[in-house]
């Protein structure tokens, strides 16, 4: 696979565990050994270089701070291994605590901070050599949901502010899709789809980004033609549409992926369901309907006053807005 | 649900099982204070044995084995922590290799051949191969058994520091070297204290095999009191005994304490 | 930036899992780390056994000493009676195989009283509170690291016809003169007990302390009684901890030396003493003294085999 990273930007990768997307990020650390192709750092080969020669630091899933060191000897750790002189590596360390607003702890040792301090000193601890690249590891997972909100916004602030790279690996989509400049979702070792958060979602190139990234329905659909950049598909029961095409998909048996929430009720509406059930959500209502055939078909309609729900049972008819439908390659 | 740990009689048998260990020790510990000659009859309490360990006839004989003992404990002890420490590095943190499992069973053999046999084999291969007996040959001994004594407590430690912290050493720019002294060393040292004192111990306690390589003339502290007993019990090796006893429990509780700081620090 | 490559389908475990790369692991270290303890394993353990085994089937000389001449006398002393003057028929010798024998019961009833007592203190100290329980094994564990020689004297005074034991009984007038236990089997069966109980107790406090005692509390619910939880349910489940302190008690006392010395006399020899005898002044015999032990590691290595299959057999199932 290729991949590439823009400088300067807030870069994530994006998968199921065991998709290969942590080995990716160590390889660029340098904590596995490359058998075949090479990586490259601003143009230059780095595939042979130890860790400590990589102007890469990472930010480790559960943090890796040394128990023994203080906060501040933490921080300070790679800059003196850098050979930085005492005086400017400890303003260095003084400012870095400033930015995760820790500067009060710096004499305490990690097992004393709680879970969130620790990630913070952990990414002022990456940030303090001033790295060309940041690597993150998952490092938000150890945190409860408050905390990992807050820290997704910071996080996104920091990048921002310092310029660097941030490499960022993550199973969570909210996570991605929240932060990233650029997403590569990955499956099976291979990149599915590079894009910016706006495209994985609304235009998901294959059936494993469309169904990994949030929810939506997978509907066969079989694409009739395909001329100037228009695919004529027809669904279950018969429903005929056009739809943006998708590289590589002629004609012939395929899926199209229809988002809950682009649908609506409508007498007009282009395809027949009967509704199972409701659920309740809060901010939404989710129905969970049939299609003619017999196809589960999930809908997902705003909480708003005016809603007239469907009881269980009833026959509707539902509106596929403009756009809603992508064809989708296997 | 306390009711199904509880067993009647349990706590009675922990509490003999105690008072069994202890009772011949706080006997011994007691009469060591006996004023008397007579070891058996009580003459009301006196520090004279204790005296008398130190300047008594015998005080001359003891003080040299005493000083064997403790220049071979020492030495036998740190050339056993260097080794262990260095297999310990190579077993837990090598990956998978060949001979793992050999070489752990190697590792741990003098834990699992008898005493007596590793005196004998010891005492038949120094003759074999013309080493005369003294001071080299009881440390080579000592050295060989110490190891798995010290390799123990080196190794346990080791498996519970994840490797995530040498690597986000490397990450930080410290070398091979650097990531090793600054933070795995640290991280390992009371696992390392733990096993220097208990091979320690272990040298200073050993009897059965100093006795068959020791050779004649030489003594170390238990070949020494085991020849006074011989002679018959007197109240100056109950002295001696207290003494040693107080120092074996000491070292345990120095190790125990520098492990449990350390487990602060995991 | 631009990466390529192949990543393989390494999971998504955190930096933690796997030194698999060279930049953390010691990989390329391990030959020259391991090369120390190998050599004085080695070198100070392995090969004297070996020397040990080929020094059994040499030729006495007199004053210690041997001549390179292969020969089967050790074994034949030991196993086979040809009369005083050689020229009977040969019969089973039984000197040695008494000695080897007492040994065998001696360690094995050490061992059975060791487990008598040593199961319901484990037992209960795993089942104290967390905090508590790290006291109780400190405790338990000073003993063994009180040098063994010093223990064993001790023992030998208590014990002693003056002794204090038998001072206080008759003080007491329980008894009306002393009970002569020391020089006795009984005295060296105390001393065995006495000093490997340690031993017994760490490993089934190990396994009691991994024991899921919510099992006991099912068999409870399904109406068992607590002995019958013990004897179904519990002992099957913990039953490595309990084989691993019965090897670890029965082996030591199998070779003890100072017990049967101490406090057994000249009558009560063991295996211990009877290999000591032959390497002590102009009346030893190596090459006796040698076979004497490798028969003593051969019961040892045959005891560690077979626990060694049943633990394999236990895993398997």
């Amino acid at each position: 696979m290729t991949l590439d990273i823009a400088d300067r930007a807030f870069f994530t990768l994006l998968g199921p565990s065991g998709c290969g997307k942590t080995t990716l990020l160590r390889l660029i650390a340098g904590f596995e050994d490359l058998t075949a192709g090479e990586i490259a750092l601003f143009g230059q080969p780095i595939a042979g270089l130890p860790p400590d020669r990589r102007p890469v630091n990472t930010v480790f899933q559960n943090y890796a701070l040394f128990p023994h060191m203080t906060v501040a000897q933490n921080v300070e750790f790679g800059l003196r291994m850098k050979g930085v002189p005492e005086p400017q590596r400890r303003a260095r360390a003084v400012r870095m605590l400033e930015m995760v607003h820790l500067a009060d702890l710096a004499g305490r040792l990690p097992a004393e901070l709680s879970g969130g301090q620790q990630q913070r000193v952990a990414l002022a601890r990456a940030l303090a050599p001033g790295p060309r690249v940041l690597l993150l590891d998952e490092p938000l997972s150890a945190l409860d949901l408050k905390l990992r909100q807050a820290m997704r916004v910071e996080l996104k602030a920091i990048q921002e502010e310092t310029g660097i790279t941030f490499v960022f690996v993550t199973h969570d989509q909210e996570e991605a899709l929240s932060m990233s400049d650029s997403i590569a979702v990955m499956s099976a070792g291979r990149i599915q789809q590079v894009g910016t958060p706006r495209e994985i979602y609304e235009a998901p190139v294959n059936r494993f980004v469309a169904d990994f990234i949030g929810e939506t329905n997978l509907v066969p659909a079989e694409v009739e033609r395909v001329e100037c950049g228009t695919a004529r598909v027809v669904l279950p029961g018969g429903t005929a549409l056009a739809c943006p095409a998708a590289p590589g998909v002629g004609p012939g048996a395929h899926h199209v992926s229809i988002r809950p929430e682009r649908v609506t009720l409508s007498p007009a509406g282009e395809l027949a369901a009967t509704v199972e059930r409701v659920v309740y959500l809060g901010s939404d209502l989710q129905l969970m309907t049939r299609l003619a055939d017999g196809a589960p078909f999930a809908v997902r309609l705003q909480n708003a006053a005016r809603v007239a729900v469907p009881a269980p049972g009833a026959a509707v008819r539902l509106h596929l807005e403009e756009g809603a439908v992508r064809l989708l390659a296997d | 649900m306390r009711g199904v740990r509880h067993y009647p009689g349990f706590g009675a048998a922990a509490a003999a099982c105690l008072v069994l260990l202890y009772a011949p020790l706080i006997v011994v510990t007691a009469y060591s204070f006996n004023a008397s000659t007579s070891i058996t009859a009580w003459g009301g309490f006196s520090w004279r044995w204790y005296v008398d360990v130190f300047t008594g006839p015998e005080a001359g004989r003891f003080g040299l084995a005493a000083r064997n003992s403790l220049i071979i404990a020492s030495v036998a002890a740190t050339l056993a922590t260097l080794i262990a420490t260095a297999a310990a590095v190579a077993m837990i943190r090598g990956g998978a290799f060949r001979g793992r499992t050999v070489t752990y069973a190697l590792i741990n053999l003098p834990l699992l051949v008898p005493e007596m046999v590793i005196a004998v084999a010891s005492l038949i291969f120094f003759t074999l191969i013309g080493l005369p007996p003294g001071l080299l040959t009881i440390l080579i001994a000592h050295v060989t058994f110490c190891i798995p004594f010290a390799y123990l407590p080196i190794a346990a430690r080791l498996s519970g520091i994840e490797p995530g912290f040498e690597a986000a050493a490397r990450d930080l720019y410290a070398s091979r070297w650097q990531a090793f002294r600054l933070v795995l060393l640290p991280l390992l040292g009371p696992g390392i204290v733990s096993g220097f004192l208990l091979a320690f111990i272990i040298s200073l306690d050993d009897f059965i095999i100093t006795n068959f390589v020791k050779g004649a003339g030489m003594e170390t502290l238990p070949t020494a009191i085991y020849g006074s007993v011989k002679q018959g019990i007197k109240p100056n090796i109950m002295a001696i005994s207290t003494l040693m006893l107080l120092t074996s429990i000491a070292f345990v509780t120095l190790s125990y304490a520098v492990n449990r700081i350390g487990q602060k620090t995991r | 930036m631009a990466g390529a490559g192949q990543p393989g389908a390494a999971g998504g475990a955190g930096p933690a899992s796997g030194s698999g790369a060279e930049a953390v692991g010691y990989r390329r270290l391990v030959v020259p780390l391991l090369v120390p303890a190998w050599a004085v394993v080695g070198l100070f353990m392995v090969l004297p056994v070996a020397l040990m085994v080929v020094y059994s089937f040499l030729t006495r000389e007199f004053r210690g000493g041997v001549t390179w001449e292969f020969t089967l006398a050790a074994y034949d002393q030991f196993f086979v009676n040809r009369g005083l003057f050689g020229d009977e028929p040969p019969r089973l010798e039984w000197t040695y195989i008494t000695i080897f024998w007492r040994s065998i019961w001696q360690a094995a009833l050490a061992t059975l009283l060791c487990l008598a007592i040593g199961f319901p203190t484990a037992w209960f100290i795993a089942t104290r509170p967390r905090a508590s329980r790290g006291v109780w094994l400190f405790l338990i564990t000073i003993p063994y690291w009180v040098n063994l020689l010093i223990r064993t004297v001790s023992l030998r005074f208590i014990l002693r016809d003056n002794g204090p034991l038998n001072e206080a009984l008759l003080a007491l007038g329980v008894i009306s003169k002393p009970l002569g236990i020391i020089n006795t089997d009984l005295a060296v069966q105390l001393g065995l007990f006495y000093s490997y109980l340690p031993f017994m107790v760490l490993p089934i406090y190990a396994a009691v302390e991994r024991y899921d005692h919510r099992l006991s509390e099912a068999a409870a619910d399904l109406h068992a009684g607590r002995w019958t939880i013990l004897r179904e349910i519990v002992i099957p489940a913990i039953r490595p901890g309990i084989v691993a302190g019965c090897i670890l008690v029965f082996v030591p006392c199998l070779g003890a030396f100072l017990a049967p010395d101490l406090l057994g006399g000249a009558r009560n020899f063991m295996i211990g003493s009877l290999i000591d005898e032959q390497f002590r002044g102009s009346q030893g015999n190596w090459p006796f003294g040698a076979a004497c032990a490798v028969i003593l590691m051969t019961m040892v290595l045959a005891v560690l085999i077979a626990q060694a299959r049943a633990a394999l057999r236990g895993a398997g199932r």
